[in-house]
Order: structure tokens, then sequence, then C-alpha cells
């Protein structure tokens, strides 16, 4: 049994029963409080997917900005949270099955690993996942010679450049769209 | 000149459309209408002479073909093609000429009638469809002027439309014809199922082929065709429309009730005359019925009161003797008495127009208000109107075959030819008695007309007498060249006794030379026999205009208002033994009552409406409603549904394609 | 090695918030269930930046910029219509019913 393996389960679990308690509590800042939480887990899964500097900005950004922005709204609207209308059970069965079956076509996804996953890149009988996919290689070599944060800033500010300009005028656009809609009076 | 034919047509038929036009911007332009109505016929006529020279000159009939009009396969294809032969020539001759002279005399007559215009257009517009049933190479054709000229003469009929009265004639008229349409209409059908050809070449070359002698589907046909013949020719049983046709304008009677149009049923007989060889039964069903017909209406012509009816119910007997006439086989005899059938009663009839014009403006000046057409007010008219009463004699004698006129020849052949034929078989013989019967009533009847009308007293008043006068001279000029024509008109098929060479006979010969193969021409009767026909033939007119003539005249004759009711047989005559009053009760009520409550009430209303009609709006309505629960507006409804398509799209595209 | 494991538990995610997103009225706790699939789908990406390279760790960072500018946009929408109709059941917000 490999340590890793035991502590990612521990870490989805955790996850997991978090998200599962975001979805029911009747409660809004609970929801909020356990999808923070679930956030933390994934930051951890992160980590243990050798994402360091992203799990550092999912705490920062996801858990610490976007979640406390969305505590603030619920405190401002002074929501109590109304109890649960059993009577819309028909709906929520048609959901749980909708989304059981989403589930269910994309747990397909977890049968793969890299080998299965370089069959069915290539066209050759059993090819080296390594050759395959050279690009994984090279992040690991990239976060050997520029440290972690570095692998990833150097493709954002060299490849990525344009993306990473139109994402500052989205926030940008978001910030005013968001104070205009937000004013009493404009 | 005979490819120009079709000129006879475009002629009339451009008058109707100038003349319509006149009418339909109320001008009041009726010198223009005098001519152009009038003139288009001479026109025509003018043509018709050229064609028929044309025609003598070479003896190929010419087939003139318009267009193409239905081209559907090799097995159907209909033309709108004219066929000129010695048959429809002389059909052409007969419609153009007395039509001319019928559409002088409405010059006169109808002039002061405020729908002048419309009145020759549509006269106009009847002789050109008068002229494409007579021209027609094939029934399709024919049939198109068939319908046309029922058109019209419901127009005309229903001319004065303003009295109820008039516009329900013109309404039965129709409703009588299309009775007789369908038959005609099934018959196409069956001949074209059966020949594979509409065209009469072509049905006259394949007859004897194509259909056993006596068989069945001739038979049907043959029937089915003459059921179409009693309707538009006013035989028994769809001959009550005549009578009340009368309603119309005396010229529409003179043209369309006595000489043309309802002609047309016994040119479409001899036209398709190899059928009828082909179906014996037809054939004596034919001449019996016509035989019936004949005495059937002269009884009640006995009786009647009025001018115009009288002449209608002689018409209906004369088409009689025309339908005998070709029942027994004498094709050229039927032909012959039509054409000088057409001469005598346009005579009469314009004749009893005259006489109805000149009572109508002395009734008027002396402001009395009886009818003008009953003949108990008249008497006495010889003074007044001679060349009217000169004329009309002469048509008397005619109609009822005095030598030497036209109508003796022509009817004294049919009987001689039935008589003929009777030597074989009863069937015809009973006709014949029926057809003899028929001339001694004609002749009582007709000579009881001019006395009433002509001879004794006048009985309308003296208020009344004081202001009669001869008609003028454009309606008297009609009447002149009429009279000549039934004078000569015999001359056309003069039989062998009395030195002639039945020319018709010769003339039509080409025509009728398909019927000859399947059934022997009739030969007449020679010698002894021929003299006592003919000396029989004379000697029954002179008794039967005699008797009329006494028994009229030594009657007291009451006018209208102190006439007693009439009783007995007199009675049932009187009113035309009550046919009408059974049609109404035993066809016309219980389809009327069918109609509304099973059709109307049961099936349009209760069914159609309620489920078909309603149905389909609640059908729509609820699928609407099924729609309309799909838009409640609530959001996480909307994303459920967008979520399954997303769960079917993600299966498409990892399985590469939905099932 | 974690890659299978990886996709299960992302896709067990998403599922869980879709299922959120059908089954809850309030409007904020349906955005915050749009929030944990997008985490999801996250975590599906870096999962992925080892075999495809440091391109799946970009697309996070891009997803939460993003995520971040609607996040914002959308509680202001939300404070917007709560200003007009008093209440953010998303049961009530059927205007567009019909």
């Amino acid at each position: 049994m490999d340590v890793t393996l035991v502590v990612f389960w521990i870490l989805a679990g955790w996850a997991i029963l978090s998200a599962l308690l975001t979805v029911t509590r009747v409660n809004p800042v609970a929801s909020v409080m356990w999808l923070v939480s679930t956030m933390f887990a994934l930051a951890a899964l992160f980590v243990l997917l050798d994402a360091q500097f992203l799990a550092a900005i999912q705490v920062i950004v996801y858990a610490g900005a976007v979640m406390v922005l969305f505590l603030f709204a619920v405190m401002l609207l002074n929501l109590e949270g109304t109890p649960r209308n059993w009577k819309r059970w028909p709906l929520w069965l048609l959901a749980a099955g909708v989304s059981g079956v989403l589930g269910a076509q994309l747990l397909v996804m977890g049968g793969y690993d890299r080998q299965r996953l370089a069959d069915e890149f290539s066209t050759m009988p059993s090819p080296d996942p390594n050759l395959v996919f050279p690009d994984g290689r090279m992040m690991v070599d990239a976060m050997q010679s520029d440290g972690v944060v570095g692998a990833v800033a150097r493709p954002l500010f060299e490849a990525y450049l344009i993306p990473f300009e139109i994402t500052s005028v989205l926030l940008l656009v978001a910030v005013i769209g968001a104070v205009v809609l937000a004013k009493k009076r404009i | 000149m005979a490819s120009w034919a079709w000129l006879t047509i475009a002629l009339p038929l451009l008058g109707g459309l100038i003349n319509g036009g006149l009418a339909l911007t109320r001008s009041t332009n009726k010198r223009l209408v005098s001519l152009v109505g009038p003139g288009v016929m001479i026109a025509a006529f003018a043509v018709a002479v050229g064609a028929f020279l044309d025609l003598h000159a070479t003896g190929q009939p010419t087939r003139i073909l318009l267009w193409s009009w239905m081209p559907v396969s090799e097995n159907l294809n209909i033309e709108m093609a004219l066929l000129i032969d010695q048959l429809s020539v002389v059909m052409l001759l007969v419609v153009t000429g007395v039509g001319s002279l019928i559409h002088l005399f409405s010059v006169g007559y109808m002039h002061a009638d405020p729908g002048y215009a419309r009145y020759f257009s549509y006269l106009n517009f009847f002789v050109a469809g008068m002229l494409i049933l007579v021209l027609g190479s094939s029934l399709p054709v024919t049939f198109i002027g068939w319908e046309a000229v029922g058109l019209c003469s419901y127009l005309l009929i229903g001319f004065w439309f303003e009295v109820n009265a008039n516009s329900s004639a013109g309404f039965k008229a129709f409703l009588m014809n299309r009775i007789g349409d369908f038959g005609v209409m099934i018959a196409m059908l069956l001949i074209w199922w059966s020949f594979g050809t509409l065209e009469y070449t072509g049905i006259a070359a394949n007859a004897a082929r194509t259909l056993p002698y006596g068989s069945g589907t001739a038979l049907l046909i043959t029937l089915l065709l003459f059921m179409g013949c009693t309707g538009k020719s006013a035989q028994i049983p769809l001959y009550t429309w005549l009578p009340d046709a009368m309603a119309g304008p005396t010229p529409v009677s003179a043209l369309i009730h006595a000489a043309t149009m309802v002609t047309a049923g016994i040119f479409v007989v001899v036209r398709t005359g190899v059928l009828f060889t082909l179906a014996p039964m037809a054939m004596e069903i034919v001449a019996v019925i016509g035989a019936v017909t004949a005495f059937f209406a002269a009884t009640i012509a006995l009786k009647q009161n009025d001018i115009k009816k009288v002449l209608a119910y002689s018409t209906v007997s004369q088409l009689g003797y025309m339908f005998l006439a070709v029942g027994s086989g004498a094709w050229t005899a039927g032909i012959f008495h039509l054409v000088t059938h057409a001469f005598f009663k346009a005579l009469l009839f314009l004749g009893a127009g005259s006489v109805i014009h000149v009572m109508h403006d002395a009734l008027h000046h002396a402001q009395r208000h009886d009818d003008a057409q009953d003949m108990r007010n008249m008497g006495g008219l010889r003074s007044k109107m001679p060349w009217t009463f000169a004329l009309m004699g002469i048509a008397t004698l005619a109609i009822a075959g005095i030598p030497p006129l036209a109508g003796f020849f022509s009817k004294d052949e049919i009987l001689a030819l039935a008589f003929v034929r009777g030597q074989g078989s009863q069937v015809y013989l009973f006709a014949w008695v029926l057809g003899v019967a028929a001339a001694l009533l004609t002749a009582f009847y007709m000579a009881r007309l001019m006395t009433l009308t002509f001879l004794g007293k006048f009985r309308g008043g003296e208020d009344v007498e004081q202001h009669l006068h001869e008609a003028p001279a454009v309606m008297t000029g009609p009447l002149t060249v009429l009279g000549g024509l039934t004078v000569a008109g015999g001359l056309i098929n003069l039989p062998a006794f009395v030195g002639g060479h039945h020319w018709l006979d010769h003339w039509l010969e080409p025509v009728l030379a398909p019927m000859a193969l399947l059934l022997n021409p009739l030969q007449p009767p020679h010698g002894s026999t021929e003299m006592a026909l003919v000396a029989g033939a004379i000697a029954i007119a002179t008794v039967g205009l005699a008797a009329g003539y006494l028994v009229t005249s030594r009657r007291e004759t009451p006018t209208p208002a102190t006439a007693p009711a009439e009783a007995g047989f007199g009675k049932l005559l009187a009113n035309k033994y009550y046919v009408d009053e059974i049609y109404q009760k035993v066809f016309v009520n219980p389809t009327v009552w069918f109609s509304r409550t099973v059709l109307w009430r049961g099936l349009d209303a209760g069914l159609i409406d309620r489920f078909a009609v309603g149905g389909s709006a609640r059908l729509a309505k609820g699928l609407g409603w099924i729609g309309s629960q799909l838009q409640n507006g609530q959001v996480a409804f909307y994303v459920t549904i967008f979520t399954i398509g997303v769960v079917l799209v993600l299966r498409a595209v990892m399985t590469g394609g939905l099932p | 090695m974690l890659l299978g494991p990886s996709l299960t538990v992302s896709a067990i995610l998403f599922a869980i918030g879709a299922a959120g997103v059908l089954m809850r009225r309030n409007a904020i706790v349906v955005f915050m269930c749009v929030e944990l699939m997008l985490n999801a789908v996250n975590l599906s990406f870096v999962a992925l930046a080892q075999v495809h390279g440091v391109a799946g760790q970009l697309m996070v960072f891009f997803v939460m910029t993003v995520a971040a500018a609607e996040a914002a946009v959308g509680l202001a929408i939300i404070l917007a219509i709560f200003r007009h109709t008093q209440s953010v059941d998303l049961n009530s917000i059927n205007l567009l019913k019909g």
C-alpha cells in the first residue's frame, strides 16, 4: 500500500464529504463554510499532484477571496435559509437521476492511467508514456530549473501572454460591471 | 374556307364580349348593340355558307385543330378541335341562319328593355356555345358547348330576374339539364374506357370492332347518353323545365327552346349513332320514349291557355317525333325534321312574340293589367295583324303536315319509316300508332291556337282593341324570311314520288355510313303503301285542323276572369297531369329533407364540425398546453433539461455517436 | 499514478455540484455549487498536467481568474434582484414563464 495513495484517498474523502455537506445544508452560511473546507482539501490534493503554486493560489484567491465575497453577499442579504420544501421531491428525483447518470459517465475516466492514455494517443503497439507525452517530463524539468513558481510563470508570460492580458481586461470589466450593478443609484 | 369555320364561334364570342362590356358599363349606346349583336351573327352565317360551299365542292370533311387541351398520355389525348363535316355543316347553317333572323327580330322586340345590351350579350354567347357543341370533333368539346348553352339558357330564361318565378324557372332548367349531364359524363367515361378515344371519327371507325353487337356496355353507354338527351331535349322524364322556360323573352324561346338548344339531343344521338346501332334495345327505348312524349305533350297542349305554353308543349311533342325517327334508324328523317321544325317553330314563336308585343302595348295604353299571353284575352287579331296571321297560318299548316309545306315532307318521312320498321316489330308499330295519334292532336291544338288568337271577335275589351296594330317591319321582316323557308324547306329532302331525289339523304351519307354497316338503311315504302301512308297523313292533318277550328269556334270562350274551373279529364290536362307536383313530392322534398337533416345537421354540424374541426382545435390546444408546461419559468427545471442534453452529448462524444 | 483516482474524484465532485445546482432554491447556494463544479474541473486539469505538461496548470490559473470575475458579477446581479423582489428564491423568479 503506497503511502501517497492512502494520503490521497484521505484527502479525497475529505473533499467529497465537504462537498456533500455544502450541497445539503439549509443555512447558507454553513454551505459557504463547507465549500471553503472543500477548497482546502483540493489545495492539499494539488500539492500531492505536484502543483504547489496552484495550491497556494487556490487557498489565497479562491478560498480566501472568492468565498469571502460569497460570505459578504450572504451576510449582506441577511439570509436565513428557508426550510426544505419536500413537495419538490419529483424534481429532486429527476435531478439526482440526471446527476447520477452524468457522474457515472464521467467515472469512466477513472480507469485511465498514463500507459493506457499513451496507448490511445499513439499508433504503436506498446508505447512508452514518456516518449508519447514528452511535455510531462518537460514540466518536471522546468520545475527543477526554474522553481515551482517559475515553471508556471515562464510559459504564462511567454507563450500565453495574450490570454493573460485578456484576462486582466476581463477582470477590469468585471469590476466595473459589479460596481455598476450593485450601486443603488448610477 | 372550311378551315375558317372557327370564325363562326369567334364572331359571336366577340359580340358577346362587346355587348357584355356595354352592359357592365351601363352604356346607353343601344345603336352599337343593335349593330354588333345581329352583325356578328350575319357575318357568322356568311362564313357558314362559305364552309358549306367548300365542303360541297370537295366532299372532304375538315378537322380544325385549335389547340391541344389535355395531352395526358398516348391513351388520353383530348384536343380542342372542330370537325366540319356534312352533318355539322347542316347544323351550322341552321344555327347561324335562324339565329341571325331571331337576332334581327330581337332588335325590335327588346328595344325598350333596359337590359338590352345584356340580352344580346347572352344571346351571342349562347350561339357561340351552340356552335362549339355542333362543330366539336369529340365528345368533350361538344360537352363544353352542351354546358355553355345550358348556362346561357339559364341566364336567358331568368332574364327578368326581378320576378322570382323567372329565376326559379331558369334554375329549374339548369338543374334538370344537370341531371342529364351526369349521364353524359358517365357515358363519356365508358366510351373512353372502351374505345380509348373520344373523337367521333375514332368511335365510328372502331365501333364494330370494339363492342359486340347487343353488348351490355353499348346499351349502358347509349342509355346514359340518352339520359342527357332527355334533359337537354325535354323528353320524358326530364321535360318539365321547357314549359316553365317560357318565362324568358319570346325570341329566346324561339331560338333556344325551339330551333337550337333543344335539338342538341338529337344531334348527339346522330353523331354517336354507331353506338346506338350496337344496342338495338336502346334504339327501341329511344323511339318509344320519343313517341310517348310526342303524344303525351300533345294532349297537354290541348288545354293550355297561354299561347307560349301551347307552343312549348308543341316543341316537346315535335322533339319526340325527332327521337322517334332516330330511334327507328331514320337518321336523315330526324335531321330533316330538326331543320324544318327550326323554321316553322321559330316562325310560330316569333309570330307569337309579335302578338304578345302588340297585346302588351295595347294593354299598356289602355292601362289594363290583363295577361298579354293568355289566348282567352285575344281573338279577331286577323284584321289587325294580317301579315302575322298569314305567316303563322303557313307555319300552322306546316306543323300539321299539309303539303307542299316543309313540315309535311319531314313528318311524313318519319311516320313512313317508323311504319316500315313497325312491320317487323311490335314495339315500333306501337310507336308509329302513337306518332299518328300525336299528329292528329298536333293539328287540332294548332288550329285551336289560331282560332282563339286570330279568328272570331276580340275578347279583351274595346279599350284595348283600338290600340292594336300590326307589328313593326323589323319584326315582320324575319317572320317573312322564315315563312319563305317554311314553304321551301321541304326541297332539301324531297321524296321520289314528287320527283325529288332525297338530297339531304345523299348529303349525309358519308356521316351515316358507319351506322349503315350495322343497320341497313331503311327503305322508304313504295307504290301503294306509300300512297296510302301519304293520303292518310294528309287526311289526318286536314281532319285535325278542321276539328280544331270547328270545336273552338263553336264553343263560347270565356275570359280568364269569368272562366269556370276545369273539371274531370280537362282538369288533368290543364294541370299537365300534375307531373311537376309529383316530382316535387317524390324527388325534391325528400332530397331537401335528406340534405337538411342528415347531411347538414347530422354529418356536417354533428360529426365534422364537432370532431374534425373542433377536434383539431382541441388537439392543438392540448399540444400547446403540454408545450406551455415546459416554459414554467423555473430556472432549475431549465437547467435540468439542459443537463440531460449534456449527458447525451457526452455520450455521443465518448462512444462516437448516439445509437 | 494518481491520474486515475484524481479523475474519479473530479467526476464525483462534478456530479455532486451538478446535483446541487439542480436541486437548491437559494440562488447563492446554487452559485456556490457552480463554483464546486469549477473546482472539480480544476482538479482534472491539474491531474492531467502531469501527462500533458504545464498547460494544464495554466488552464487552472485562467479558470480561477475567470471564476473570480464571474462570482463578482453574479453576486452583483443577485444583489440587484434581491433589491427588486426581496427574495433570492429561484422559484419565485419566474418572469420567463410562458
